[in-house]
């Protein structure tokens, strides 16, 4: 396999010569600055982007950012071709290895477009612009009179050149300065704001394509690993004598536990070495291992959610305040109260966990389904006590990540065992691994109270959150949620209420805590616009009159007044903007047929309107819940503001897939533990929704916006549990207060 | 030793009778385009076809499928051009893509048997084969419009 052959030859400073042929025009550059020419490998720049033009005409770009499904790879290149009038059939994707020459290459937090289609644009231009220029050295005319087109430049008197013989001579020439550089204008975009195709849809239909359980290196074995099942218990004993018998099982090896704090180390455990991936399994079912009590043993999530939303319900440390609610509340009147719960969820990908890593001479070379290559190298050096730039991550094709694949420490357990043995290594987790040792979304209790006023509207509005923090796993004993936690659907509450109070609160962390697509929003969105509809029903209004009132005006809120200290940065590109966050409600209220969507006979309606991601969204949800208490989903209707658009066709696939992700959070998912260990083993008792649970028709309509482009992969998620349980309260009358609904007899 | 066809190729395995055929195709055979994911026959990820019909490859050890016909999405007719394949394309349905091959077997075994299936009726073929990344609507029209083609 090529994709074998090639790691030999990788080298540090030779990245870009494993990519680019000599005399290739290579253009890189880096957000907010354009870098240099020629000589891309030089030490002094960390371009993210890199933009090459082949002398056979062939147009590469490097994609820093990995592939689970966004369609990223394909989406932030398309920009830079366009900006260079390339013609996308002759252009090529090369993906990137980590290295902390492109920046972060983290991908998460709905980000790429947003921190990288800037670079992109002005990669394009400047390729187009200086072939431009070399045509008119050729020809002897003044640049103004060559015009650069689907990979040719024109000339006075009919000249023409191909991209292709004109690279040697561009390469030679300076770029144009930043001041310098001129964008096409919007009306000339060929791909830009076109439902382009991914790369990887051909491999995607026809089995070629290589995820991280397909990727193999030479002479390499298998290993399945037996891993603590109470978190930060050590091995007792291992008897291994009946798993070295399974056929193809050569040997174990033991794996030292983790320390605090628990960063992306392996978990530890024994493993078993065999010359298949069923061999490995087989074997592992034969080992013997009993394990000491650990400090989580006593760990049983029911008595651990009574704690919650028992701390919920006590007054807590103060992260946001205006005015003074308890004034409000002491001088009686109406108020309604209401705790919400969202369990400990797991993210599930299609593809478990897996990564083959070789180690020799102190170098390890890593194949993985990894959201963040340098988060490999770091572990895998920490791990191994080597160089981080002795890591060598090449990045497969994630089959699903949503969060979970950008925690390596499945290739921390590849990068091991291969130094234990000798051999590549190739560490498989099954179904039961992933649910068992994630890195599971916080568990939440939330606890909401409103004095209300004149109209309805609340007067006071005290919120509270407690979760364990994914905190916990970069310091020790992080009690609190983190700033970005906090900043996520809780600080930055758009509503415009005179007295105001947001509350966090402590809780113990007895898992491995982690992102999972929208994070913090999750349980934020669901109690927020839960009791939003709550206080609507209260008060006997419409909905959606009452989120406008409750929205307020149309103003940019300032984001350092509802700071307390330093919580997460303002970004000024991306203010809180209640004008836009008006609009999506009211173009979905109407898109949606709102006004005239009465409940009976079965049916209901939720409509809900949040920003995350700098994204506004609203989505209108339909339900229907049968006599035996059984919920459809007919349809969802989301109205979107996420600024500037790339690629609408995989923008709109993002929010189809949100609304069946926050299906699956809304119905069905639970993970649970007992006396430590984590009960959940498979989709039966983790069950994802299936294409009968999920939303039957989801319409998603894209508001034309001039904004900066803001994030798509996460914003979908939020809205779709609270405006779910809303439509169920509209059907039936019964509030759903605790996810997930499955658990709740609804008739 | 086991003998069975894959993708109209002969071939014989002398290990244990055991293994499910999903790691004879993908260890052995080096045919990785039949996906791992819940190893129980819950989620579809592995599906093939024996003798014709949709099977779930992890859940069958080789000696039930010792004599018979493996059809895997390398041997699926059309060298990447089966009507599903294009409508796979034509409707940009994947998305991180690793349950595709798994869903593209199932309905090409659902086309078999009911060559103009209603919206319920691929619901209820389908509702084996999970999509985490929740592209059920674009999986529904893809078949639809398959359908309308082999028709």
């Amino acid at each position: 396999m090529t994709r074998q052959d090639r790691i030999g030859a990788v080298s540090r400073r030779g990245f870009l010569e494993e990519i680019f042929t000599a005399g290739a025009l290579i253009i890189g550059v880096t957000p907010g600055a354009l870098l240099a020419s020629g000589e891309a490998s030089q030490s002094a720049w960390h371009p993210s982007v890199y933009l090459g033009l082949e002398k056979d005409g062939t147009v590469i770009l490097v994609a820093h950012r990995s592939e689970m499904g966004t369609g990223i790879r394909s989406v932030l290149p398309v920009i830079a071709a366009d900006e260079m009038e390339a013609d996308w059939s002759r252009v090529k994707i090369e993906q990137a290895i980590g290295d902390e020459k492109y920046g972060s290459q983290n991908t998460d937090g709905s980000c790429s477009i947003r921190d990288f289609a800037e670079a992109m644009h002005t990669a394009g231009a400047s390729a187009r612009m200086v072939l431009e220029r070399a045509a008119a050295k050729r020809w002897g005319v003044a640049a103004g009179q060559c015009k650069a087109s689907n990979h040719f430049v024109h000339g006075p008197g009919g000249r023409k050149a191909g991209y292709g013989e004109l690279a040697g001579d561009a390469a030679k020439l300076p770029l144009p300065k930043p001041s310098e550089v001129k964008r096409k204008a919007p009306s000339a975009y060929r791909y830009i704001g076109k439902d382009m195709p991914t790369v990887d849809v051909g491999g995607h239909v026809t089995g070629k394509a290589i995820f991280g359980y397909d990727a193999t290196m030479p002479g390499m074995v298998y290993a399945a690993i037996e891993r603590p099942p109470v978190m930060g218990a050590e091995l007792e004993s291992v008897d291994d004598s009946e798993a070295r018998r399974v056929a193809g099982v050569s040997r174990t090896v033991k794996l030292e536990g983790l320390t605090q704090p628990y960063l992306f180390q392996a978990l530890g455990g024994v493993a078993v070495i065999a010359g298949n991936t069923w061999a490995a399994f087989e074997g592992r079912k034969k080992l013997k291992a009993t394990w000491k009590a650990g400090p989580h043993a006593a760990y049983d999530s029911d008595r651990y959610k009574a704690e919650l939303l028992d701390t919920a319900r006590k007054p807590q440390k103060v992260v946001r305040k205006a005015g003074d609610v308890d004034a409000v509340f002491a001088k009686g009147g109406k108020v309604v109260e209401a705790s919400y719960y969202v369990p400990l969820l797991a993210h599930a990908a299609m593809e478990p966990p897996a990564a083959v890593a070789s180690f020799e001479n102190g170098k390890v070379v890593a194949h993985a389904p990894t959201q963040n290559p340098q988060a490999v190298q770091e572990a895998v050096s920490a791990a191994l006590g080597i160089r981080k730039t002795d890591v060598i991550c090449h990045v497969t094709l994630l089959g699903g990540g949503f969060g979970r694949k950008s925690k390596p420490d499945y290739v921390v357990e590849a990068a091991r065992l291969s130094k234990a043995v000798g051999k590549p290594v190739k560490v498989v987790w099954n179904r039961e691994d992933d649910l068992r040792f994630d890195y599971y979304h916080a568990v939440a209790g939330m606890y909401m109270k409103a004095a209300v006023g004149d109209g309805g509207q609340p007067s006071a509005w005290l919120q509270r959150s407690v979760f364990p923090s994914i905190g916990n796993m970069f310091a020790k004993d992080s009690r609190y949620g983190a700033d970005f936690e906090m900043g996520m659907g809780w600080i930055d509450n758009p509503f415009s209420i005179a007295n105001f109070r947001a509350e966090n609160g402590p809780a113990e962390c007895h898992v491995r805590i982690g992102w999972m697509r929208s994070v913090a929003h999750i349980y934020h969105a669901f109690a927020t616009h839960s009791f939003v509809d709550e206080l609507a029903a209260s008060a006997g209004t419409d909905r959606v009159d009452y989120y406008l009132k409750l929205i307020g005006p149309g103003r940019v809120i300032d984001q350092d007044l509802i700071r307390q200290g330093a919580v997460h940065k303002a970004d000024p590109r991306f203010p809180i903007d209640t004008a836009r966050l008006r609009r999506v409600l009211e173009v979905c209220a109407s898109r949606s047929n709102w006004a005239n969507k009465k409940p009976g006979g079965g049916k209901g309606y939720g409509i809900v309107a949040h920003r995350s991601f700098f994204s506004y969204i609203a989505a209108m949800v339909e339900v229907e819940v049968d006599a035996a208490g059984k919920v459809k989903i007919p349809r969802v209707t989301y109205v979107i503001d996420p600024g500037r658009v790339i690629n609408p066709d995989r923008v709109k696939a993002q929010f189809e897939g949100a609304a069946v992700f926050g299906t699956s959070v809304a119905m069905l998912g639970e993970v649970t533990a007992k006396a430590g260990v984590i009960q959940q083993k498979n989709f039966d008792t983790y069950p994802v929704a299936r294409i009968d649970e999920a939303p039957h028709v989801v319409d998603v309509h894209i508001l034309p916006s001039t904004a900066p482009p803001a994030g798509v992969g996460e914003p979908g998620v939020p809205p779709v549990a609270p405006a779910i349980c809303n439509a169920i309260f509209a059907a039936t009358g019964k509030r759903v207060r605790e996810l997930p609904v499955r658990k709740t007899r609804l008739v | 030793m086991i003998t069975l066809k894959v993708n109209g190729a002969e071939r014989g395995f002398d290990g244990p009778p055991e293994m499910p055929l999903l790691w004879y195709l993908r260890d052995v055979l080096k045919l990785t385009g039949t996906k791992f994911s819940c190893g129980q026959g819950l989620c579809g990820a592995c599906t093939v076809h024996i003798n014709g019909v949709a099977a779930r490859s992890c859940i069958t050890p080789l000696k039930a499928a010792a004599g018979k016909e493996i059809t895997t999405i390398e041997g699926l007719p059309g060298s990447g051009e089966h009507p599903l394949q294009k409508a796979w394309r034509e409707a940009n349905v994947p998305q991180c893509g690793y349950c595709q091959p798994g869903q593209i077997m199932q309905a090409a075994s659902l086309l078999r048997k009911t060559p103009k299936p209603t919206g319920s009726q691929i619901d209820a073929a389908m509702r084996g084969n999970l999509c985490r990344c929740g592209t059920y609507q674009r999986i529904r029209t893809a078949i639809q419009m398959a359908a309308k083609v082999m028709a």
